[in-house]
């Protein structure tokens, strides 16, 4: 596959001249593959949510760049707003941002402002409200009367209806109870599966991390510390321990397993992988 | 035993939109909380949790029924004062709770607002801060620290106010994993080193694992009542009221329909390593 | 980026400044701007712009932080130096079309530059020296006695404070809409008046109901944390004049009472 986003050589610094200054990302280098689900983990002030607002061009880089299909994003600083359609981004409790008195004026924010004629926009906004996974009777309620969950679904529909090559989730499960979390999910899975185009999900939580993506970057200090399918990825599960994240309770009790002598792959991180792992090991027994 | 907080037949309804019904977010609760526990109160969103929360120190009143603190019921006006002071609160959004612009005024003012001396409220400061290790923060902003450093520095806001219990109402839900645990490790120590009595509210099941009761809230009722290894192994009734159990119990239950001879109360990694070799080695 | 915003921010330290009661110190810049508005020539402002080096020389804030402070008055400051440079009245040196530069112009528009300037700095150097809290303290105690004919002094004050707590919290917040704005295709930096006026709806919407809900999630925290207005409350701090206080305070009235002097005779 060939990558869709390159980022080289990419570092960021706040506060230039103020005692504040300091680099959130730091000579960063990776990619993210066309129709990929990418999930990068770090903990708060790793510096991936610096890294997710340049991939958009929300930031600019205080040095390296950002390719959008082999063209630098920063080349004409005039349509940087283009970029803003092909790589949609959600950010973290993104139903803080509703405002319009409709949902379907909410979500058709996006579309309109990228000059779209209304038959398009209605397409968009209906497409995009069965992706989050709302009915279409909710169209013409204000985005406030919904509940918390369903506000967060309208706001990750607005950015769906501009219908990007790349979408990038911030934490979208944070503060969402394991059912809304599980649904959330299992929405934004069918949207990739569907759609066929890239999705990056931003995430500290390990185990919903292992359990969706085809690939993981782990990033810690300002930088990227291993990248690879989550097998590669928790193989090196000390390390990841060492920058301070968690793995998933499964690959910690499969750790633990292998500390007490039992000749079992470290690796896994979903119940039913151990799970079958075991019954196969107690099968050769009995 | 003593109790710190008791509930009876306790009801509330939220006031209803125009033209509708009430519908009860809370139904009958008989709760008591004894004093110096460390209660998990799990649910999913609109069980009711924070409902029940917010009773605990006359935020809300009863619809129905009754609610004592210390004996003292929270209707009564003249005990108000009294009761908060007793049962301290610490809430989701750590931004919307700090009230001061440095961390030991903030800490200050739950002591200020109850006429504490000068001196005393100097001493309190400086415990309190210390309790949840945050004193050498004394004199920082609030707004540059991290979620879980706030969260911490509203507990020592409420500590400061010497109280026999705190409620965290879904306290940890808005921070990162290192974050949460910082808060969890800083209210076990105040549980065990100051017998301070603990109300942890969450849909985090992880955070239930070590404490010493789980009560598990749906639809308005409380449905599961006990220690964590009794409650936190149900694992289709969890599933059925949209909670998960931990993937430790995930895991032996899924072992146990293949064959293999372990029990589901291995909470935590240790534990379930253990039971699974010992299983193997039949 | 809007946190860039200096204006009225704390810097912490222990300097002199720092340690002064803020009750002096907001008499201090009281004193300050009428010893300022008194000064009429060069060695009366001399004497001003001794005491504001002073100042920020105890204070230990870096000039260069007081300089950035200046940034978003910068086009208050040059309309003013302009409309006086063009619209006093006096001697001709130069003039095209309808302007007309005058002697006494260009006089006036320095000193009027030089005024506002060194106002700014100085109630800067407050603001940089005194926490919001103590500020607020100060404020409190100094305006007490109009209790007495029932001004909600209290009030006020823990109005301001809580204002000044959740300055920070918005600017972030503001930040964070715009961004998502932003990603969605908002544009802020094109079109009319007209057009970039409408574009903060998506802004100003979320920000306001975010703001009440703060405000209603802060009100309860605050009664779970048993406050019941001013009455009966202690303090951390409790405010004492130090001799150094007093010092200082007498300093600077025989300096008004100096400037008063040197303006009477034009100096």
């Amino acid at each position: 596959m060939k990558p869709i986003i390159r980022v080289e050589n990419l570092t960021h610094t706040y506060g230039v001249g103020t005692p504040f200054c300091r680099s959130a990302v730091k000579d960063v280098n990776m990619e993210i593959l066309e129709g990929e689900f990418l999930g990068i983990i770090g903990h708060t002030g790793s510096g991936k949510s610096t890294l997710i607002q340049h991939l958009n061009g929300l930031l600019k880089p205080t040095a390296g760049r950002i390719l959008l299909e082999g063209r630098d994003i920063w080349a004409e600083p005039k349509k940087i707003r283009n970029v803003r359609f092909h790589v949609g981004l959600v950010f973290q409790y993104p139903e803080y941002q509703l405002f319009e008195e409709t949902v379907y004026k909410d979500i058709a924010f996006g579309p309109r402002n990228m000059g779209l004629d209304e038959g398009e926009v209605d397409r968009r906004v209906r497409a995009a409200l069965a992706f989050s996974g709302l009915k279409e009777d909710l169209l013409d309620k204000s985005p406030f009367d919904l509940s918390g969950g369903q506000k967060r679904r309208v706001a990750i529909a607005g950015v769906i209806a501009m219908e990007p090559e790349v979408l990038i989730l911030d934490e979208p499960s944070a503060g969402l109870d394991p059912a809304g979390r599980r649904s959330m999910l299992e929405n934004i899975r069918n949207y990739h599966q569907e759609r066929g185009t890239a999705v990056v999900m931003v995430s500290h939580s390990m185990d919903e991390v292992a359990e969706n993506v085809d690939r993981i970057v782990v990033m810690a200090n300002a930088g990227v510390v291993m990248s690879g399918a989550p097998h590669e990825v928790f193989s090196r599960a000390q390390e990841l321990i060492d920058v301070g994240l968690n793995v998933p309770q499964v690959t910690q009790v499969a750790m633990e397993l292998k500390r007490r002598g039992l000749g079992i792959d470290p690796a896994v991180y979903t119940v039913d992988d151990l799970r079958a792992a075991l019954s196969t090991l107690k099968g050769g027994r009995g | 035993m003593t109790e710190i907080i008791k509930t009876k037949s306790l009801t509330f309804s939220y006031p209803p939109d125009e033209g509708k019904e009430p519908i009860p977010a809370l139904k009958e609760i008989d709760l008591s909380v004894e004093q110096g526990s460390f209660v998990v109160v799990l649910g999913h969103n609109g069980s009711g949790k924070s409902t029940l929360a917010k009773h605990m120190n006359a935020v809300l009143l009863p619809g129905g029924g009754k609610v004592w603190v210390s004996g003292m019921d929270t209707t009564d006006e003249n005990l108000l004062v009294e009761v908060r002071r007793q049962v301290g609160m610490v809430f989701q959004n750590p931004d919307n709770q700090i009230v001061a612009n440095v961390v030991e005024e903030d800490v200050a003012f739950g002591p200020e607002n109850l006429g504490v001396p000068t001196e005393e409220i100097q001493r309190r400061v400086a415990v309190a801060l210390k309790a949840v290790g945050m004193e050498e923060f004394t004199l920082h902003a609030p707004h540059h620290l991290s979620g879980g450093q706030k969260q911490r520095i509203a507990i020592a806001g409420v500590i400061a106010m010497e109280p026999a219990c705190i409620v965290l109402d879904e306290s940890t839900a808005m921070l990162d994993p290192l974050g949460r645990r910082d808060v969890l490790d800083t209210v076990r120590h105040l549980n065990r080193e100051k017998g301070i009595t603990i109300l942890l509210i969450t849909h985090h099941m992880e955070e239930a694992a070590t404490a010493d009761r789980v009560v598990v809230m749906d639809d308005g009722r409380i449905v599961m009542d006990g220690a964590p290894g009794e409650v936190l192994v149900r694992v289709e009734e969890l599933r059925k009221i949209g909670l998960a159990a931990p993937h430790t119990v995930e895991l032996l239950y899924g072992l146990r329909q293949d064959g293999f001879d372990v029990p589901l109360d291995a909470l935590d990694i240790r534990t379930c390593a253990d039971v699974i070799m010992t299983s193997l080695n039949k | 980026m809007l946190k860039d915003i200096t204006l009225g921010q704390y810097f912490p330290g222990n300097s002199l400044a720092h340690r002064l009661d803020p009750r002096t110190k907001i008499l201090l810049t009281v004193l300050y701007i009428v010893i300022l508005f008194c000064a009429r020539w060069f060695v009366s402002y001399s004497l001003v712009i001794l005491l504001l080096l002073i100042g920020i020389k105890v204070s230990g804030v870096a000039p260069k932080a007081l300089v950035r402070g200046l940034k978003p008055i910068v086009f208050i400051i040059c309309f003013t130096a302009v409309l006086n440079l063009f619209y006093t009245p006096g001697e001709i040196i130069a003039s095209f079309w309808i302007f007309k530069v005058t002697k006494e112009g260009i006089v006036t528009a320095f000193f009027m530059v030089l005024r506002i300037t060194m106002l700014i700095m100085g109630t800067f150097l407050l603001t940089y020296t005194t926490s919001p809290i103590s500020l607020t303290d100060g404020l409190e105690s100094l305006l007490g006695p109009l209790k007495r004919i029932k001004v909600p002094v209290h009030e006020l004050a823990m109005i301001m404070s809580i204002a000044l707590r959740m300055i920070p919290t918005l600017i972030e917040e503001t930040d964070k809409i715009m961004s998502a704005q932003k990603a969605r295709g908002a544009d802020f930096e094109s079109g009319s008046l007209f057009q970039r006026a409408r574009a903060l709806v998506p802004i100003l919407i979320p920000l306001f109901i975010s703001a009440f809900r703060r405000a209603d999630e802060l009100a309860v925290a605050m009664e779970c944390r048993c406050y019941r207005g001013g009455e009966g409350r202690t303090k951390l701090h409790v405010l004492h004049y130090q001799p150094r206080d007093y010092l200082v305070l007498l300093t600077y009235t025989v300096l008004l009472a100096g400037v008063l002097v040197l303006a009477r005779f034009g100096l």
